[in-house]
């Protein structure tokens, strides 16, 4: 039995020094990507509802979101590739073994479809902006083809969002996809984090809606909605615990970085506690009829999303297969 | 085609970092970067201790996560043979790569781009050992080809006790260590 070990790195930092290759900008972009998913997920869904007189956010003006967001996404990940000039390699090759080549195609595709899903509402939700856009196009001679193209959105709606919602699915498991693949990074490499961020994502995409209705009806059915998820979350991050706690020994060692290490604090108190808990609650006691304030929780939720992404890039950057 | 790899003698490596300099020199590593280095660890409990002394790299593994991480194909094996490269031209610097390294054999340039051990392949194609293996005064790091069952490294491994490096980790290294 070895009683102890003592390693030391001799000439080079490369061992013994802090493994640390992601900042903030990967984690703020797996947030991003994940509420981008979530915006197309809702704005696609609500397609198909039946009722067309109400839910004016989730079914039409959220969707202009998205491209925002992605774009927001997309530039903390730019900032974060250190041979800038060679960005555009992405599109020059699909690899099928790679996540980050699945995730760029995908980006690709998210792209053109949400501004279809946009064309296919925006008269109805942003009639200045339609028809600024019209005046500005019929300068450069664009508005027929801009007309048809929203004519063609809103004539094949449902078509667009049937599309979007596999694609926004996708783009959703592929923020947590992208860090389990890693098989050397145990705390990262479990294949929970694809559903773990997918509904993450999602909840935070609902807490916006919460968040910017302004109808009380919308407001209430996406509380309902946001609490199924955070429920669902928890579950999903209990079975990655319990994932980690029955594998190897490089796993358990991972998992005592949120059970007693480093990480234990901040992935309990801004995850759990007031990333999933407080907010389940404080919706629950909203729906009860409890005057607490409307923004309290939704804004709650968006930031455990971002601490999620922040503290698992972040574990699993501290714990690795190497024993030194 | 040829399966090269490094069988590295423990029980003659004395640390002494000859192997790390030359790989600087010869490869223009630039300051604070390496594609080699040197682990000594110490096991045991006094005063029964055990000292190994490792030259450690890329281990050119069969099984590279590193490639087929990458996104764009940067991260690649020369044909023709085992030896993990990166093109520079269509590294991105994501450094999916670099976190896919259970060994933590890869860095990322100055220029941005990322960079490892090649197993000095330009020399390989000489018919040289690396420069690591060239320069080592122990003659405790042997180069060679793994397919051959006549090479010296085949011959080692057939003849003394060896280990890899966590090789739980799935990659199939091909740089063995004596003990």
């Amino acid at each position: 039995m070895k009683e102890i070990t003592i390693t030391t790195n001799k000439i080079s930092n490369m061992v013994n020094g802090h493994f640390h290759v992601w900042g903030w900008e990967v984690p703020l972009y797996l947030f991003l990507g994940g509420l981008t998913a979530g915006i197309l997920i809702i704005a696609s869904v609500m397609a198909f509802r039946k009722k067309k007189d109400s839910f004016a956010l989730s079914s039409g003006k959220l969707s202009l979101w998205a491209p925002f967001i992605l774009s927001l996404g997309m530039v903390s990940l730019f900032l974060d590739i250190k041979h800038k000039l060679f960005v555009w390699r992405f599109y020059t090759a699909f690899e099928i073994t790679s996540p980050m080549s699945w995730g760029s195609w995908v980006l690709l595709m998210i792209y053109p479809l949400s501004f279809l899903l946009i064309l296919a509402t925006i008269r109805e939700s942003y009639p200045g902006i339609f028809s600024f856009i019209n005046k500005f196009l019929s300068f450069l001679k664009l508005d027929i083809l801009f007309r048809k193209l929203t004519e063609f959105s809103e004539e094949n709606y449902k078509i667009i969002a049937g599309i979007t919602i596999p694609f926004a699915i996708t783009l959703g498991i592929y923020t947590g996809i992208l860090l389990s693949a890693f098989g050397s990074r145990p705390f990262w490499n479990s294949s929970m984090l694809g559903p773990l961020f997918l509904v993450s994502g999602l909840s935070s995409a609902v807490a916006m809606v919460i968040l910017l209705s302004k109808e009380h009806k919308e407001k209430s059915l996406f509380t309902k909605v946001d609490i199924a998820l955070l429920l669902t979350e928890g579950v999903f991050i209990l079975l990655f615990l319990i994932g980690l706690a029955t594998s190897s020994s490089q796993y358990k060692a991972a998992l005592t970085l949120v059970t007693g290490g480093a990480l234990t604090s901040s992935f309990w108190i801004f995850i759990v506690m007031f990333g999933l808990f407080i907010p389940a609650l404080l919706e629950v006691l909203e729906l009860k009829g409890r005057n607490i304030n409307p923004k309290l929780a939704p804004v709650l939720v968006i930031a455990g999303g971002l601490f999620l992404r922040f503290i698992i890039v972040e574990a699993g950057q501290m714990n690795s297969w190497l024993p030194y | 085609m040829k399966k090269y790899g490094m069988v590295i003698d423990t029980k003659l490596c004395v640390g002494c970092g000859a192997c790390v300099v030359a790989c600087k020199t010869e490869n223009d590593v630039p300051e604070g970067l390496h594609r080699d280095w040197i682990v000594e660890e110490v096991t045991g409990k006094f005063p029964n201790l055990h000292m190994e002394i490792r030259s450690e790299r890329c281990n050119h593994c069969s099984d590279t996560p590193c490639v087929s991480s990458c996104p764009t194909g940067a991260s690649h094996i020369k044909e023709g043979s085992n030896i993990v490269k990166v093109d520079p031209d269509k590294c991105t610097g994501c450094q999916a790569c670099v976190v896919s390294c259970p060994y933590n054999a890869r860095f990322v340039m100055p220029e941005g781009y990322v960079s490892k051990c090649t197993f000095c392949d330009h020399r390989v194609e000489k018919g040289e050992s690396p420069a690591c293996a060239s320069v080592c005064p122990t003659h405790a790091i042997v180069f060679g080809d793994l397919n051959n069952p006549m090479s010296r490294v085949s011959r080692l491994l057939r003849a003394r006790k060896f280990k890899t490096i966590i090789p739980e980790a799935g990659t199939e290294p091909n740089v063995y260590y004596l003990i």
